[in-house]
């Protein structure tokens, strides 16, 4: 169950501890960065481990591929740096060095998305879920809050392979617990609901949470999901929520082109089709601004996901009287064959739906 | 310093035209590859690889192996490391490696009995050809990829192919050996248009740095490039210069050159305080002399009349 959302909480400090944590558990944890250490709250790490922390200065390419080398020679290896710099600026070392021979690289990058604000569109990376989705053997995952990011540091640490964690630069509001289960690929329900489901993914979450408020005021019971893991994508909380509450809404700060919602649509297209509607960022780079100026301006707020889910709704309503129309008329078909059966021939009957 | 005999040299020149045999016949045999780039490095892997089996004094325990390792055990925690960032080398790799031992060739062919049994038969129509596996490069099914995959192939220590990673991947090998206060040495072989490469210089800033000097690069330094030379297509000398600027130890050698090639990798283990990059001076295509210097055979395999062309000038040789 949610906790009440009275606090905001960093969630790069919360990666912090967690490294600390780990690096105080296991000698083979190292950390590399570059030119970054104090935005992405290494340093910490580096402050009690010195001998395992190593800044790169401004070269990510290099520092990916030596992480590389440290993970063949059995190092787990943190690599952090801005969400901009650690994918689309390596994404060849990526999938070269790492992706390909399944190598033990943590890259956890932090000022993901268009949050990052008044630097702008140079450093607001909103593609880069989709770059790492797309390489085979990244697992990719996204935290909503500092509690949980602690967490899938930890799940990413205990994992043998190559893992993509996102993080945002400003502080986000505390909606998971620590007494929830994290799993790698396995995505927590976070409000049960029965006539919607909002999916939210990172910061969107919360905002998930306010929409389901606002939508209960209106008398509609909306299922809030926290989808952590992008890839691999939690196929089993899809589909039920799609059989039980036959409306989807994804939120994810993100090119809505291609990210979450663009995994989900593909899940619930082959498993089980209902109306969705997916919010996010459109097609554009973003620009300067405050984070709560550029969440309005491009499509992330609670009103955004609140008329996604009235758009769903509807086509859900008009799916179901189609469908009771059509049940209908199939019933009214029926009594009508049947009647005309007992009169015609097999042959008869044949021939007819032949013309059809 | 290390002395090398002429019984030594001679073991390993003759293994070297063993392997350029392979390389040769591995190339034809795949219908593509690089045969230019793979030929030019195959004395230095061969020095790599063989000192260890052909010097008698190692044989003996009395001297150290320019590169510790052991084929039997590809898995040796201790085990010296190489690394062949220009990828594109890889048959020279392979050659070597099954040279040395890192393949079972019969675990392979009982694995395709059960598996695939008309690529069973013809491995076994064609093993009069030589090593069975090294035939079967870059075709489907097979561990032998047309780039090295450090998942697929026993011996391969990174999976390289697109340029300029190989020496940072080392880096990384050499900074965990640091860590773990091992002993051991990462060999990376480099290749020269891969220096065009941000990233080479990128690593040959960090390595020195890091003052890593249990990390060795080896350029092969053949001047030819896919498109041309070198020195047209991207000037890089004076490359000691520059390597030294950046804080290396560099020496200079005859890559083809036996006795120098062991000086040099022998002299690199005693550097100390820095990285070690040795500029080996090689021809491309070395062995087969209308391969030799062309720019045409970086990445083209010889048809059917230059294969048996280039055999005769590598087996005439071998019996010399």
């Amino acid at each position: 169950m949610p906790v009440p959302k009275e606090k905001v909480e960093s969630q790069r400090k919360a990666y912090a501890l967690a490294l600390v944590e780990l690096g105080r558990e296991r000698n083979d944890i190292v950390v590399l960065n570059a030119d970054l250490a104090s935005s992405t709250k290494t340093l910490e790490f580096s402050n009690e481990f010195p001998e395992r922390h190593f800044n790169f200065g401004i070269a990510e390419q290099n520092m990916m591929s030596t992480a590389a080398g440290l993970a063949a020679a059995g190092k787990t290896v943190f690599v952090s740096t801005f969400a901009v710099f650690g994918t689309g600026r390596v994404y060849d070392q990526i999938r070269q060095s790492i992706a390909y021979p399944k190598l033990n690289v943590k890259i956890v990058v932090t000022h993901a998305g268009i949050t990052v604000g008044g630097d702008g569109a140079t450093h607001q990376i909103t593609e880069d879920i989709a770059l790492m989705m797309v390489l085979p053997n990244m697992k990719v995952i996204v935290p909503a809050d500092a509690v949980e990011t602690s967490k899938a540091i930890k799940a990413a640490a205990d994992y043998g392979g190559p893992v993509y964690v996102r993080l945002g630069r400003a502080e986000v509001p505390s909606i998971t617990s620590e007494k929830d289960q994290f799993e790698i690929g396995k995505a927590t329900l976070l409000r049960n609901g029965k006539d919607v489901t909002l999916i939210g993914t990172g910061i969107m979450v919360s905002v998930c949470l306010d929409a389901a408020e606002v939508l209960k005021k209106k008398g509609i019971d909306a299922r809030v999901i926290n989808m952590s893991t992008i890839k691999p994508i939690d196929e089993d909380i899809l589909e039920k929520a799609a059989r039980e509450t036959g409306a989807i809404v994804t939120a994810e700060e993100h090119n809505v082109e291609m990210g979450m919602g663009t995994a989900i649509s593909m899940v619930i297209a082959e498993k089980k089709h209902v109306p969705m509607k997916r919010v996010g960022i459109p097609d554009v780079f973003g620009e300067s601004g405050s984070s709560d100026e550029l969440m309005k301006k491009y499509g992330l707020t609670v009103e955004d996901i609140v008329k996604a889910a009235h758009n769903v709704l509807k086509r859900k309503d008009k799916l179901s009287r189609l469908q009771r129309v059509s049940k209908k008329l199939i019933k009214h078909e029926r009594k009508k064959g049947n009647k005309k059966d007992t009169k015609r021939s097999k042959s008869q009957k044949r021939k007819s739906s032949k013309k059809r | 310093m290390a002395v090398y005999d002429e019984e030594l040299i001679e073991s390993l020149t003759q293994k070297a035209k063993i392997i350029r045999q392979y390389v040769v016949k591995m190339i034809y045999n795949a219908g593509s590859g690089h045969p230019g780039g793979s030929l030019s490095s195959v004395d230095i892997l061969t020095a790599l690889y063989f000192h260890k089996f052909l010097d008698k004094e190692c044989k003996k325990d009395n001297k150290e192996p320019i590169m510790n390792h052991d084929p039997k055990n590809p898995g040796w925690e201790d085990r010296d490391r190489f690394i062949l960032s220009k990828g594109h080398s890889a048959p020279t790799l392979y050659g070597v490696l099954a040279e040395a031992g890192y393949f079972e060739k019969k675990v392979l062919l009982a694995f395709l009995k059960d598996k695939n049994d008309e690529m069973y038969e013809r491995i076994k129509e064609e093993k009069a050809f030589g090593i069975d596996l090294l035939m079967y490069l870059r075709r489907l099914g097979f561990p032998l990829q047309g780039h090295p995959d450090m998942n697929k192939t026993p011996g391969i220590e990174a999976s390289t192919g697109s340029e300029g990673q190989g020496l940072a991947i080392g880096c990384g090998q050499a900074m965990a050996a640091k860590l773990d206060r091992k002993l051991y040495h990462i060999f990376v072989m480099i290749g020269d248009g891969e220096m065009d490469c941000g990233q080479i210089w990128e690593t040959a800033m960090s390595a020195s740095h890091f003052k890593l000097d249990n990390l060795i690069a080896i350029l092969d330094r053949n001047k030819l490039q896919l498109d041309g030379p070198t020195e047209q297509i991207m000037s890089l000398e004076p490359i000691p210069d520059k390597w030294q600027a950046f804080g290396w130890h560099v020496i200079e050698i005859d890559g083809h050159n036996f006795k120098e090639i062991l000086t040099a990798l022998d002299t690199a283990k005693e550097v100390k305080g820095k990285p070690t990059l040795i500029v080996a001076h090689t021809v491309k295509g070395k062995g087969v002399s209308f391969m030799e210097g062309a720019v045409g055979f970086h990445g083209k395999a010889p048809d059917e009349e230059q294969f048996k062309q280039a055999m005769k000038e590598l087996e005439g040789d071998a019996g010399a």
